[in-house]
């Protein structure tokens, strides 16, 4: 019962080769966190699990999605969220000319039918503050709100995972903090959260598990406790090792790595 | 005064109609992003089956109707499928361009099946009239019926389409794609689904204003098409994204053409024949001058 990715390879246009070999799970009460720089291929990742290549003109050249067993990476957008996994994309990316109320409705689209009162209700629940300014356009909520709005959107679906990308992006940092403790309610509650971020600290407080991706590759897959321990992830990832050095060292490429990339 | 009346009444008529084909680009633009330059080509297709229906076939007018904007639905579908998926992701403007190519393709289909003969749709109405006002030389503001039958149809359709689109799962869908394409299948709406529905509505009003136009007692040919270009100004008058505006533009620019028909050649003949025509252009251009987004277009949400 996980959503994993297997030794996955994504071609853009045909030519960009932005995903070597990316492999993960994520088991259902788990977060996983995945670290990388820009361009690592972590936004790659995500759309190849969510079905969103296509409009990237981007395509899987090798490897696979799985949910629960099943290939998932055949499957269109609207099909990976009616089986349970839904995401919140990078730069959030709520309607901004909708009320926040009708932004949560599309997030409930593929559940036709019946118990949107229910839905709305667990989500006000969730986020006090968006109940406050339900009838309120989007575009006009601060960027914690929104945030906050493109998460509850998400959970409408009720998935069995979440997939966050970048949820701290440009937020202030008490806001983030209060992001990062409503995905370990979210988790809580049940969902399964991969969250891909930068911001690797706060990942890794909250995180199981967590996978550092470099060029499209990988690389490195432990616990989040013990990437929390290691010296190299502290000194890429979590800002400095505490001495002083010579900006020769500071220099990454400059210094092994003890993984290959 | 009673000309002025008269000549509203009739404004009346037409702009409602020159509104359900700005609604008719209206749909398919909120959901795709690409004014359909195809709609004059669905909508002379329209014509010609309600035409094939009713005359050739012998079926009841209303009925005739209903298929032709039917079959209109149809080939919208099929033209969006062929022509239009095959452009998504790639630049508005690119996939424009493919639908001026279509217009041109469903223009000359409309020209073969029509094989240069004028054809009439038999409607119900034909130059009947019915008098508002009588006088003692006869009728003062005498009323066309298909003026009634063009103003209160299209009505009832723009306002049965415009309470389910904003009441429906549906209907916020095809805004959401509008907004934001990837983020509305991020949320598991099916954006191809999506683009079909907003072409099979853009083409069956498209077919059913081309019906309400054609119904004027005349015969009708392929080049009458182009009506539905008249659908440009009232568009931009109202706003290109706006439902409310493309109506309320619609219903403008019949009135103002309807009353410089009337009132143009006696105050100012020098301005020629059939100066109606020009108005709603000149209109258009004054609007995009003071209000680009129109009377009722989004202007975008910035949060600063």
């Amino acid at each position: 019962m996980t959503l994993a990715v297997h030794n996955l390879e994504v071609v853009y246009e045909d030519v960009m080769l932005a995903l070597r070999g990316a492999s993960l799970s994520v088991a259902p009460d788990s977060i996983v966190a995945v670290l990388g720089a820009n361009g690592a291929g972590k936004t790659t990742l995500l759309r190849a699990m969510t079905g969103l290549l296509d409009i990237h003109r981007g395509r899987i050249t090798r490897g696979y999605v799985s949910l629960d067993d099943a290939k998932i990476d055949t499957r269109k957008a609207a099909g990976v969220v009616a089986s349970g996994v839904s995401q919140v994309m990078e730069g959030r990316r709520v309607f901004t000319e909708f009320t926040v109320e009708e932004n949560l409705r599309v997030g409930a689209h593929t559940q036709a039918g019946s118990g949107l009162k229910d839905k709305y209700d667990r989500i006000y629940g969730m986020f006090p503050i968006l109940a406050q300014r339900k009838a309120e356009r989007a575009g006009y909520l601060s960027g914690g709100e929104q945030q906050m709005l493109a998460i509850g959107r998400a959970m409408m679906s009720e998935p069995s995972y979440l997939l966050l990308d970048e949820p701290s992006l440009g937020l202030a940092p008490k806001i983030v903090e209060q992001i990062r403790d409503l995905i370990v309610d979210i988790n809580k509650a049940g969902t399964g959260v991969l969250l891909i971020e930068q911001n690797a600290a706060m990942a890794l407080s909250i995180a199981d598990h967590g996978y550092v991706m470099e060029n499209g590759l990988t690389v490195m897959d432990a616990p989040a406790a013990t990437l929390r321990g290691d010296s190299d992830i502290q000194e890429f990832y979590l800002g400095g090792a505490g001495e002083k050095r010579s900006l020769r060292e500071v220099k990454h490429y400059k210094r092994r790595k003890r993984w290959l990339s | 005064m009673t000309t002025f009346i008269t000549s509203v009444i009739s404004g009346l008529g037409t702009g409602a109609v020159y509104g359900l084909l700005a609604v008719s680009f209206v749909i398919i633009f909120r959901a795709t992003g690409v004014l359909n330059f195809a709609q004059p080509g669905l909508l002379i297709i329209g014509v010609f089956f309600c035409s094939y229906f009713a005359v050739t076939q012998g079926l009841p007018f209303y009925v005739s109707v209903v298929l032709a904007m039917l079959v209109a639905a149809l080939v919208g579908i099929v033209s969006e499928r062929v022509a239009i998926r095959p452009m998504v992701g790639r630049p508005v403007f690119a996939a424009a361009l493919v639908t001026v190519g279509l217009f041109t393709i469903l223009l000359i289909v409309a020209f073969r099946l029509f094989d240069s003969a004028a054809r009439t749709i038999n409607d119900p109405w034909q130059l009947e009239q019915v008098c508002l006002l009588a006088s003692d030389t006869g009728c003062a503001i005498p009323v066309y019926h298909n003026t009634i039958a063009r103003f209160v149809i299209s009505m009832v359709v723009l306002g049965l389409l415009g309470w389910w689109l904003s009441r429906s799962r549906i209907g916020l869908a095809m805004r959401a794609t509008s907004l934001d394409q990837e983020a509305a299948l991020a949320q598991g709406i099916d954006v191809g689904r999506v683009f079909s529905l907003s072409w099979a509505i853009g083409g069956a009003l498209a077919a059913l204003a081309g019906i309400l136009l054609a119904a004027n007692g005349s015969v009708v040919q392929a080049t009458d098409a182009l009506f539905a270009l008249v659908a440009l100004p009232a568009l931009i008058l109202g706003g290109i994204d706006s439902l409310k505006g493309a109506v309320v533009g619609g219903l403008l620019i019949g009135l103002i053409s309807s009353i410089t028909s009337t009132y143009q050649p006696i105050y100012a003949p020098w301005l020629g024949p059939n100066f109606e025509n020009v108005v709603p252009y000149l209109v258009m251009i004054l609007v995009l001058l003071i209000r680009p987004y129109g009377l009722y277009g989004t202007k975008e949400v910035q949060r600063v």
